[in-house]
């Protein structure tokens, strides 16, 4: 097997398009499960058992059936009634929608840890429920859970690819399609070492994050 | 302070001087059960505004309840609490008694403060932030408002060096501290004092007894207070209620209890403690 330097410089302006998509996806995907992974775990706790168990459901489905399988339902059965939107897009609420269940239940956890006492402290203090959860429990919860949270992100990244098989090229989906066109194997190799670039760093941040919150 | 309680209410009763202030608490035949273990057994009793009242007792014996159905962290399974006149757990709705919502419930029990055995101060918050947090929040104070009133508390705890400091940089003595200015903060009518002392290194709890005394002897404020110190009971009390079983078994002022029990079972309790 042989190594061309040529190959690759010839890759490079694709490589580059492609890590842009990566790391969108992978932002953008991250705030998405954030978010909504919070607010599933919120719902969750509902008195109302409709919205709880729906919740319940609907995050346990999503959990259980592959990643693979939703892109494809999001990009080519979604549009048959709903809006259709560019693969960046579709691959970017599938990857959040897929995550946010994970942490969701990262969420829950956290919230759990926090000790009853901070809740009785509040209700002591006639703090109002919505005031003791924005201002004593998620601060608790969510420090506690940043190392996990951090953890998920590197998942997400590793998945991303998938987003490819939707037409959205990320850095896999660019190096293979070059692969293909050039009959060459360098650009594979590169997004490789690329991934391995935006992934080691970020588990560093992970378990920098995890020394200075987890006291 | 007055007390009847199943079992002997007429020799307590005797025993017992007239109350002289207006009634801030009353229990009416509360009882409060955790499965089938009777915690609170029918119990009655008031305590007179601007008293401090110490319970004793054995653990297990329903004292610590009795804190946590007036800070309503527990609801009773029969009977009704009143502080100030109004119902605690339940409200007036059409001339009848229903479970009260929680609106009802957060009124009346802003008229309460507590201290827990393990601080439970907010370890997110600094120490001023703690202070001011309920203030603002719930009184509606303005930030300086609430600052000032803070600092004037944590000059009476002694603290004043540590307003910017997280709870996890305090001593247990002194995160219990802040835990009692936190509680007066909102100036309420009743403190309460769940084992305050219990978590603390021996070597800690003189100087939150102290704080306590103080604030016993300067304020009108009205404490309940559970507690295993019984010299420092004995210092602040103005009643003590035995407490076994789920029943008040013996009642009186501290000379009386701690010198000349009546009930054979304060006789054992209290030899077994001091």
């Amino acid at each position: 097997m042989s190594w061309d330097w040529n190959v690759v410089e010839d890759f490079m302006p694709r490589f580059w398009d492609g890590v842009l998509v990566t790391l969108q996806a992978l932002v953008m995907g991250s705030l998405i499960a954030f978010t909504l992974g919070l607010f599933w775990a919120l719902a969750q706790r509902s008195r109302r058992r409709w919205v709880s168990w729906t919740v319940s459901g609907v995050t346990e489905f999503i959990r259980s059936t592959p990643l693979l399988v939703q892109l494809f339902f999001l990009f080519y059965v979604v549009p048959e009634w709903g809006p259709s939107m560019s693969p960046l897009t579709t691959g970017i609420i599938g990857l959040g929608l897929h995550y946010s269940t994970y942490t969701a239940e990262v969420y829950r956890a956290g919230i759990d840890g926090v000790p009853t006492g901070q809740w009785e402290a509040a209700t002591a203090l006639s703090l109002p429920t919505a005031h003791t959860w924005r201002a004593v429990i998620l601060p608790q919860a969510i420090r506690r859970v940043v190392p996990a949270l951090g953890n998920y992100v590197v998942a997400m990244l590793k998945d991303s690819p998938m987003i490819a098989v939707i037409g959205a090229f990320e850095m896999l989906g660019e190096a293979q399609a070059y692969s293909n066109e050039t009959f060459t194997t360098e650009a594979i190799t590169v997004i490789g070492i690329a991934f391995i670039l935006i992934a080691y760093p970020a588990s560093l941040l992970t378990r920098a994050l995890e020394r200075r919150l987890v006291r | 302070m007055s007390v009847e309680n199943t079992p002997s209410t007429a020799a307590q009763e005797a025993a017992n001087p007239a109350v002289d202030g207006s009634e801030l608490i009353r229990f009416e035949n509360v009882t409060k059960r955790y499965g089938s273990n009777v915690v609170l057994d029918s119990l009655c009793f008031d305590v007179a505004s601007g008293k401090h009242v110490t319970l004793i007792g054995p653990s297990g014996s329903g004292k610590t309840t009795i804190l946590r159905l007036l800070m309503t962290l527990v609801k009773p399974d029969e009977g009704t609490i009143k502080v100030a006149g109004e119902y605690l757990s339940h409200e007036e709705r059409n001339g009848k008694l229903v479970p009260a919502g929680e609106r009802h419930s957060r009124e009346v029990r802003k008229k309460i403060g507590m201290v827990f055995q393990q601080f439970n101060l907010f370890p997110n918050m600094k120490v001023l932030r703690n202070i001011t947090e309920a203030p603002v929040h719930v009184l509606g104070l303005s930030k300086d408002e609430a600052e000032q009133r803070a600092r004037e508390l944590l000059e009476l705890v002694g603290l004043t060096d540590h307003l910017d400091k997280y709870p996890s940089q305090l001593s247990g003595g002194q995160q219990q501290r802040v835990a009692i200015a936190r509680a007066l903060a909102m100036r309420p009518q009743v403190l309460l004092l769940d084992e305050v002392t219990s978590a603390l290194d021996p070597e800690l709890v003189a100087g939150v007894l102290d704080v306590l005394r103080d604030i016993a002897h300067s304020t009108d404020i009205t404490m309940l207070c559970v507690t295993h110190e019984m010299n420092f009971a004995r210092d602040i009390s103005d009643d003590v209620l035995m407490f076994d079983a789920g029943h008040v078994i013996e009642s009186g002022s501290p000379e009386k209890i701690f010198s000349d029990p009546e009930h054979e079972r304060t006789r054992e309790f209290l030899s077994a403690v001091l």
